[in-house]
């Protein structure tokens, strides 16, 4: 029997044995799933054109880019990863890879994704696009989200950016439109993770994670959640008043607005896990159906 | 052992090689997938596309 087999046969995670499935849920597919569609429209929104194909590059190198950084992520968080039901499946917490090899996956994919951006593309987006690996992997999973309740308020940036980098990609620029794009993301990241993180709170005080709901308890999360919920409205109503949409975006924006102050005020009534599941499910489909609207006024016009 | 249960030619091992060509060949169409996007990105770059 060989050395390899033999260390195989111990269950200890070994370099080079986890399966290319693995590989793709370091990934992340689901979240690079928003990641791409709120970029693509950044770029689509953005004036001018674009060749076909830089415009695909580019949006591959949004998507790989988010990819690296859910890697580092899982190679950074795999202690908690270990505590908590909702991600103790993950490759390395399960066992089925071995940590030195998620944190090269990310590494190579994180420069390799500028670095074709920047050469093929344009610098501008590079630098946005390695700011935005940088905020995700530095800022908020090593510095903030054990540390502060607040880690997703800020951390949120990481995953806002996007649609800014399509933008720049297209034109080179940072501009106010591509400004207002990036600050929709923003303010809806905190009621769409505290509305999560209502019903998870035990896995994250388990794991030592200060989500709010952990710190400053129930209560004050919900009533953050209703605040953001708020604020959100005239965020996602600027693209209008700043003439980056029309009509065909404004009507249906303020009805999926009303939408969400509503879950959030039911969220704030309802003692069981029921409105803020259903918040934080329905807070997929609202940033969806907005970017998808942008994309719709756009057409229609 | 070498052909028992748990050994290179048992359940383990060929697990191990089930995964591991599974691998290979998505290592391959990662490979061929940047030849060719390197190639269009080339083309259209110096066709003076952006």
């Amino acid at each position: 029997m060989s050395d390899r087999t033999a260390e195989l046969d111990i269950g200890v995670p070994q370099a080079g044995t986890a399966a290319a499935a693995d590989y793709i849920r370091l990934l992340k597919p689901r979240v690079m799933s928003l990641v791409v569609f709120t970029g693509l429209v950044g770029l689509v929104l953005a004036p001018g054109t674009m060749h076909p194909v830089l415009a695909t590059i580019a949006i591959l190198c949004i998507a790989v880019a988010a990819g690296a950084s859910g890697a580092i992520n899982m190679w950074f968080d795999r202690d908690i990863d270990a505590l908590m039901e909702r991600t103790r499946d993950r490759p390395l917490p399960a066992g089925r890879m071995a940590p030195g090899e998620a944190l090269g996956f990310g590494v190579v994919l994180a420069v390799g994704s500028v670095a074709v951006m920047g050469l093929g593309v344009n610098w501008t987006a590079a630098a946005l696009l390695g700011l935005t690996v940088a905020f995700y992997v530095l800022v908020y999973t090593m510095w903030l989200k054990r540390r502060t309740p607040q880690n997703i308020v800020i951390g949120g940036a990481a995953g806002a950016f996007p649609p800014m980098i399509g933008w720049a990609a297209a034109t080179g620029e940072i501009t106010l439109a591509s400004v207002v794009l990036f600050a929709m993301i923003f303010m809806w990241t905190p009621p769409h993770f505290w509305a999560l993180s209502l019903y998870r709170a035990a896995d994250y005080a388990r794991a030592g994670v200060p989500m709010l709901p952990v710190v400053a308890g129930i209560a004050e999360t919900k009533r953050q959640i209703l605040i953001y919920s708020v604020l959100l409205v005239p965020t996602t109503l600027a693209p209008y008043f700043i003439g980056l949409s029309g009509l065909v975006y404004l009507v249906p924006a303020i009805l999926l607005n009303v939408l969400f102050v509503l879950g959030a005020l039911a969220v704030r009534r309802d003692a069981t896990h029921r409105a803020p599941k259903r918040l934080f499910a329905y807070s997929i489909l609202y940033l969806f159906l907005l970017f998808a609207l942008l994309l719709a006024d756009r057409a229609a016009g | 052992m070498a052909d028992g249960e748990n050994g290179a030619g048992g359940a383990n091992g060929k697990e191990f090689r089930k995964r591991r060509r599974g691998r290979n060949w998505a290592l391959l169409a990662v490979l061929f997938g940047l030849a060719v996007l390197f190639y269009a990105m080339t083309i259209v770059r110096l066709g003076g596309g952006q």
